[in-house]
């Protein structure tokens, strides 16, 4: 596959978010705001080129019986990694994420792109794609999360500040009052019917495309 | 293999040993990420913990580390927990300040609300504070500091400010005002803050008192559980 292939799989074609809809829990658990949507992104995005990259290493040389185990232990060890991290560094946005974080583990688009992808490819290959998915998967959690932010609170980046721990009193954007904010985008039902909108808007582009 | 297929114990073998060294290989990179980042984690939970206790003390000085003065207390009925509940002790120049106690609303909207609240050694309330809670977002989460002053309603209240009997919300003849449209999430707090000070009051020789710190079950039989 081509670099630009790969690339427009993981942000377009197959996007994970809205195509393959593939770690919908933690996409529609933890976008109530665009800081929380970017922190789960990267931290996913981290996450899933660093088990590609490993995966594409080891991947072919393992027995097919264990292969998926050994991928899953190569995942969850780079979670806990990754959990830790960002419980020393960023403590504001480990408590944010909470359970979330830890559960990237069982988010299937990590495994997914383990064995269908980066355990047959080239190592280069498999961080780009890594890359891809992690970055389309982000796009679309940080897309969720501003809508949702902006219609429930009134505000876009309005948690960024507690979430990297920088201190002072806010931060972000504020436009409307938060007594007028539309409550349902907050709330699980408001993240499904805004990501049905969103499916809804790449199906019809595709079928105009076609 | 191709060609030569391995004999299925061979192979089974095999398969265990790279499973082992894969499990072997993952255990090692989180023990070195943990060695790395314990020290940090510790101190980051612990500047946590002190910048919680500030929230509650409201600027109070105090000169002793109140980590260290602790007391563990068990009480179901008033605490709102079966679990133990720690009390921090605020001292300055040696004398009692404040009493930090976190006592949980068991009776939230959906689920417990963990609270944190500082009490003046006459049993004046100095700062109420969340800790966690899962109320519901835009409705009942007016109890997080971040999002309302609602909670500050509480400092400088006291049982008898009002009389004990009035720590409800007014729907249910109390004197507090609840918030409109969380009146299950006010009832939980209000009521859990209103315990809490019977708590102190019912304890507050002991919660004052100069034994050691350290991790010690108040010894009055009400406050003790098996």
């Amino acid at each position: 596959m081509t670099p630009a292939a790969i690339l427009r799989a993981g942000f377009r074609d197959q996007n994970p978010g809205l195509v393959q809809l593939l770690g919908l829990c933690p996409l529609l658990a933890v976008t109530t705001s665009l800081g929380s949507g970017l922190g789960l992104g990267l931290a996913t995005l981290a996450v899933l080129i660093a088990s590609n990259g490993l995966v594409a290493l080891v991947g072919r040389s393992l027995p097919a019986e264990i292969r998926i185990a050994v991928f899953v232990l190569l995942i969850a060890a780079l979670v806990t990694a990754v959990e830790l991290a960002l419980a020393a560094w960023l403590p504001g946005l480990h408590a944010a994420l909470g359970i979330f974080l830890p559960l990237i583990v069982t988010n299937c688009l990590v495994l997914a792109r383990a064995e269908a992808f980066a355990s047959r490819q080239p190592v280069g290959n498999a961080l780009l794609d890594g890359f891809a998915m992690g970055g389309g998967f982000l796009v679309v959690l940080v897309a969720l999360g501003s809508v949702r932010e902006v219609l429930g609170r009134g505000s876009l980046g309005g948690d960024l500040h507690a979430l990297l721990g920088t201190g002072g009193p806010s931060s972000g954007l504020h436009l409307i009052s938060e007594q007028h904010g539309f409550l349902l985008a907050l709330l699980p039902p408001g993240a499904f019917i805004l990501l049905g909108l969103g499916l809804a808007w790449r199906q019809a582009r595709q079928a105009a495309a076609t | 293999m191709a060609g030569n297929p391995e004999p299925p114990a061979r192979r089974s073998v095999r398969a265990a040993i790279v499973l082992a060294a894969a499990a072997i290989a993952a255990f090692g990179l989180v023990a070195v990420v943990h060695e790395a980042t314990r020290d940090r984690i510790a101190a980051t939970a612990r500047a946590r913990e002190l910048a919680r206790f500030d929230h509650v003390l409201g600027g109070l000085p105090h000169d002793n580390d109140l980590l260290a003065d602790t007391v563990t207390l068990r009480d179901p009925e008033l605490l709102g927990t079966t679990e133990a509940v720690t009390a921090y002790r605020a001292r300055f120049h040696g004398q009692p300040v404040a009493v930090v106690l976190e006592p949980v609303a068991p009776d939230g909207y959906s689920g417990a609300i963990r609270l944190l609240i500082a009490v003046a050694p006459d049993g004046t309330v100095l700062g109420v504070r969340t800790v966690s809670h899962h109320e519901t977002p835009g409705l009942g989460d007016f109890i997080d500091a971040a999002r309302s002053d609602w909670m500050q309603r509480f400092t400088g209240r006291s049982l008898g400010n009002p009389a004990a009997t009035r720590w409800r919300v007014r729907k249910d003849g109390g004197d507090f005002d609840q918030y409109t449209g969380a009146t299950i999430t006010s009832r939980a707090v209000v009521g859990t803050v209103g315990r809490t000070l019977e708590f102190f009051a019912r304890h507050r020789d002991e919660l004052l008192g100069n034994e050691l710190p350290g991790d010690e079950l108040l010894a009055t039989p009400a406050t003790i559980q098996p």
